[in-house]
């Protein structure tokens, strides 16, 4: 029985992210009993469609802010919250996320003999492609990263699904709800590209930067004739051919009738020249993601009046680099400068909007926009970002992004400046469902060492030796963030710190039993994590190394060999 | 001759995704020594140089001047217009810019390897203008470039030429005018000889008759599209209302260009026998072949190249890399010349690009032409085999001002460059090279101490609050490991290190 339990440990741990089998959705934390009237009196709103009000009140009823001002009347059937020394904001966006999406499940047989892949052959084989995907229908309330953003301040997502060329469609998601479709504000806004391959040399076609932009072209060309060749079929089908039905291209069809924005990545300089020129070429209504070199190209970009989503995971030495590495001036020069772009893009009058990039902890990608606010964007700008930017370039402006009579209630309530550091946020509204901010367990002590860099976790299950890899981030209070990856997938850290010489870093997976904690504890000597990891009341030993440095531990073993 | 030991990577590798694509972004020393686009080109005369002229001959104490990018007089009477730029070049040599027909430079992706005809894609769309390459190559004196394709495949992506400026977006980079290409190869790579990729069945086609095959089929189909346009534009204009217009074919449209003689075909090859395939093949559908590229074993048949008219862009001496490279001979260039073929010497290498004078060179010693012959391998002969001959490849009046400046004979082992212009921009000059290269230094250091500092100070600031608590446990200390990361190997890795080396 005891080898069952320790053998379904090692099968869950091997697992990793394993999403294979939804449970039922967790409850949601919305406290008391599901109020519908709010009233938060005497705080400062900073609706940011207008200047700040000190000393008002905002009126929420059954989903929707119904009274912003000094002197709004509030209902008698109000809860009301005192908002002394407290700010109200507009809900946070995050631009460009699969926040809400949980990691895929692997496909059944995996673990099986590996079959060769069926490459493709060229365009005709729609590589890479499943624009009929939606962040709107793959939403679930399974992805724990949907709690963490919201309790961020994040109340709004712009989901797309990942992988391939043509992903699939972005949707508007507010950050709460029973049931998958009540998270949906608007689908689709966006239609994602990615220039990514992913097989390497000598794979299915395209294997190349080369290849996929060729790919994309005749994409969108096949999508113009087929909508023009199927409205001339259907006036006069005799006698005529019938074209022929291509999932790709009726999905493109119908999201971009919908207005779609196609997404383009563009990063670098060189990047976003060409992404002017792409859009240029394809005739769509196109925008940005990345943008980080925004501070060489913004006025060309204003010339060309395309939006920006900008990645706020700002360019930085890799972690563990060779410290014989010397990177070029121009990397440097982009390390410095990249923070310095939304107030570039600002100033050349470019509508910009923050996204997630890779940050795995919304405090960070707060933290990142304050780097910018550090590089010159004014605060209000930066603001206006996260909240009615994103939501006039995805077309809800009109439903949120801003605190007014009659926009849904999406707030984030904080003791003090957004971009503050020592700033807590107390509490967040998504539809008008308040949801208390839970203060994150603390470390105690101060840290001893330093955390931050790639780990390799190595234990033993009754099954033999497993390995997977932490990529850490530590902040000077211990606070512990970041992924670990096994060989089926990534998990985010949902909670993690160094208290002295004590760690502990949480992820959460799908498992049979519904999603679970996965926990790991233990001593930090320096140089060496050792400890267990534990999930479902069991545990198994491990040990944690910086690859390519011998720990004491395992040195002497070698010494004794 | 060389030993052909780097060319396993130089030559073979290029159907492999070049490693220099990504690396172009990590190598980046300053940016362009150039003016901006949009100021107007300066008047420039260059002075008591010796001209090597190309087209006619060599002008002791000559001047060149330079008007709106242009070469406005050159001979030994010039006179200075008022508020001209001099550059004095007394004792220095002049000749028309370098140009390499062959290139891998300035691109973020060289292969589309999956397919046997990828000419779907274009170099035109990835061209990198931030790869340092361009700046090395223009330190050879190199003025213009065909960036090809890699040789992948029977039929590989669209091709064009630049020009290397430096500092410019790469919308400035393409040679204004010039006859775009596509590069085709015969042999080896298409063929997929040299390498497996495991786990992935062999790609068609493995053998020479395949790639015959393959180029054929791709004309059969471009010639029915071409057809089936044709049809359709007919039936609109006879009025036929409701038809369903033909899909457009990215892949096939390049090939429809070739038919009609509105793209150069550049193929890689070496043996003679696919050499005279491909003839045979372009005869049928009725297209030429600009250039052979590589073109090893081009003196066997030299006679049927200047027969049907077609270039050669060949190495100066790099020979037996693979197989189908074994009877490569120093003396093909001269050959061909000799032969009335129109050949070029060409890099296919961007450290090679930097010394192209000295592989014209070489052909005056195996083979035994002039002076002025070997100059024109990468002057003149790769401009009319790139169609550009009437712009660019010799020092005339009305031509380009693209010039390549040199501190001895540029065909002498002591030549280095001095200045390199085009459009009548100096995008190149070893003296402000030189002396630049302390600031960039000093930016570097400078800004990877304001990157580490940056990273490092919410950190430090703690260990100093905490002060008091951390003195009661001045022997443990754990925090100081992570602070100092050189990792040192256990005694025993050392030892095991030592111990192998002493036995080897």
């Amino acid at each position: 029985m005891h080898r069952k339990q320790i053998r379904g440990c090692a099968f869950a741990l091997c697992l990793g992210v394993l999403l294979a089998w939804f449970c039922a959705p967790p409850a949601l934390h919305a406290q008391g009993g599901e109020p519908q009237y709010f009233a938060i009196r005497g705080a400062k709103v900073v609706p940011v469609s207008g200047p700040p009000l000190e000393n008002a009140t905002v009126v929420i009823s059954r989903g929707v802010i119904s009274a912003v001002g000094k002197d709004a009347a509030v209902p008698p059937e109000a809860w009301v919250i005192d908002g002394k020394g407290l700010i109200v904001y507009p809900g946070l966006v995050d631009a460009f996320t699969d926040v809400g999406i949980p990691a895929a499940a692997p496909p059944p047989g995996e673990g099986g003999a590996r079959r060769p892949q069926q490459q493709a052959q060229g365009p005709q084989d729609r590589p890479g492609s499943t624009p009929w995907r939606s962040g709107a229908d793959e939403v679930s309330l399974s992805d724990k990263r949907i709690e963490t953003w919201r309790n961020g301040g994040f109340t709004t997502v712009i989901c797309a699904p990942k992988g391939g060329f043509f992903p699939g469609q972005a949707a508007v998601l507010d950050l709460a709800g029973e049931r998958p479709g009540d998270f949906v504000v608007k689908s689709p806004v966006g239609i994602p590209l990615s220039f990514q391959t992913s097989g390497g040399f000598g794979s299915g076609f395209p294997d190349s930067l080369l290849g996929a932009l060729a790919y994309i072209h005749q994409v969108w060309l096949d999508t113009d004739w087929s909508i023009k060749a199927q409205a001339i079929y259907e006036k006069n089908p005799r006698g005529v051919a019938r074209p022929r039905y291509d999932r790709t291209e009726a999905a493109l069809a119908e999201a971009l009738e919908d207005h779609a924005l196609v997404l383009v990545p563009a990063n670098n300089a060189v990047q976003l020249r060409r992404a002017l020129e792409l859009v240029e070429r394809w005739q769509v209504k196109g925008a940005i993601y990345g943008g980080q070199m925004g501070y060489e190209v913004a006025p060309e970009i204003a010339a060309k009046k395309l939006t920006v989503l900008v990645d706020l995971k700002w360019p930085e030495a890799e972690k563990d680099a060779d410290p014989e590495y010397k990177p070029s001036l121009r990397t440097l020069r982009f390390r410095d400068r990249a923070p310095s772009s939304p107030a570039a893009l600002a100033k050349a009058g470019v509508k910009f909007a923050f996204y997630s990039g890779g940050i795995t902890a919304p405090k960070d990608i707060l933290k990142a926009a304050k780097k910018s606010i550090d590089a010159g964007l004014a605060p209000e700008a930066a603001l206006r970002a996260f909240t009615l930017s994103p939501a006039e370039i995805f077309g809800v402006a009109g439903r949120l992004g801003s605190i007014e009579n009659g926009k849904i209630a999406n707030l984030v309530v904080t003791d003090g400046d957004l971009f503050e550091e020592k700033t807590k946020i107390k509490m967040v509204l998504v539809d008008g469902r308040k949801f208390e901010v839970r203060e994150p367990e603390k470390p105690k002590d101060p840290p001893k060492g330093d955390l931050t860099g790639k780990w390799k976790l190595s234990y033993t299950t009754p099954e033999g030796a497993e390995e997977s890899t932490a990529d850490l981030t530590m902040d000077k209070d211990g606070t512990v963030s970041g992924t670990i990856t096994g060989h089926r997938g990534t998990a985010s850290v949902i909670t993690g710190y160094l208290s002295a010489d004590k760690f502990s870093f949480t992820i959460n997976i799908g498992l049979d039993e519904g999603p679970t904690n996965v926990t790991f504890s233990g001593t930090f000597d320096g140089t060496t994590l050792k400890g267990s990891i534990s999930v479902l009341g069991m545990s198994l030993d491990f040990i944690g190394v910086k690859p390519g440095r011998v720990s004491s531990g395992m040195g002497s073993l070698a010494g004794a060999q | 001759m060389r030993i052909p030991t780097r060319l396993n990577a130089g030559r073979t590798l290029l159907s492999f995704p070049h490693i220099l694509s990504f690396l172009c972004f990590l190598h980046f020393p300053f940016s362009a020594n150039a003016a901006t686009p949009t100021d107007a080109p300066p008047i420039i005369l260059i002075q008591n140089a010796t001209i090597l002229t190309v087209s006619h001959g060599t002008i002791e104490h000559g001047s060149i001047l330079i008007r709106d990018g242009k070469i406005a007089g050159v001979g030994q009477s010039i006179k200075a217009p008022a508020g001209v730029q001099v550059i004095d070049a007394a004792g220095q040599f002049v000749i028309p810019g370098i140009i390499d027909c062959h290139s891998h430079i300035a691109a973020e992706s060289i292969n589309e390897g999956s397919v046997s005809v990828s000419s779907m894609v274009t170099m035109e769309e990835v061209l990198d203008p931030d790869d340092i390459d361009i700046y090395r190559d223009l330190a050879g004196g190199v003025t213009a470039a065909n960036i090809l394709h890699g040789s992948a495949n029977s039929i590989g992506g669209q091709t064009l030429v630049i020009k290397l400026r430096w500092g410019q977006p790469a919308s400035r980079l393409p040679f204004e005018g010039a006859m775009p290409g596509i590069k085709f190869a015969l042999g080896e790579n298409p063929k997929r000889s040299n390498f497996s990729i495991p786990g992935q069945p062999k790609r068609y086609p493995a053998t020479r008759m395949g790639v015959e095959e393959t180029i054929r089929g791709a004309f059969s189909e471009a010639r029915d599209y071409k057809k089936t346009w044709d049809d359709y534009k007919k039936r609109v204009t006879a009025g036929e209302k409701n038809l369903i217009p033909p899909r457009r074919d990215l892949r096939l449209e390049p090939l429809v260009e070739v038919l009609e003689g509105k793209r150069y075909v550049h193929s890689h090859c070496y043996r003679e026998d696919e050499i005279l395939m491909l003839l045979r093949v372009a005869k049928e559908f009725g297209f030429k072949v600009r250039t052979f590229q590589h073109i090893l074993e081009g003196y066997k048949v030299a006679d049927e190249l200047a027969a049907a008219g077609v270039g050669a862009s060949t190495f100066s001496d790099w020979w037996a890399y693979k197989v189908e490279a074994y009877d490569a001979i120093p003396y093909n260039a001269a050959l061909m010349t000799r032969r009335g073929v129109v050949v070029s010497i060409n890099s296919d290498d961007s450290e090679e690009a930097t010394h192209l004078n000295q592989e014209a060179a070489k052909s005056m010693k195996f083979g035994g032409l002039s002076h002025d012959e070997a100059l024109k391998l990468v002057t003149l002969n790769p401009a009319i085999q790139l169609g550009i001959d009437k712009r660019v490849g010799t020092i005339d009046v009305g031509k380009d001002a693209d010039l390549a400046i040199y501190n001895h004979d540029p065909l002498s082992a002591y030549a280095v460059v001095q200045k390199t212009l085009i459009d009548g921009r100096v995008y190149f000059d070893r003296e402000r090279d030189i002396a630049g290269r302390a600031e960039i230094e000093k930016e570097k250091k400078a800004l990877t101490e304001k990157l580490k500092a940056a990273e490092k100070k919410p950190e430090e600031k703690k260990p100093e609050e905490k002060k008091p608590e951390e003195k009661k446990l001045p022997e443990k200390k754990p925090e100081d490991k992570p602070k100092a990361p050189t990792p040192t190997p256990t005694p025993t890795a050392a030892q095991a290190g030592a111990a192998l080396g002493g036995a080897q």
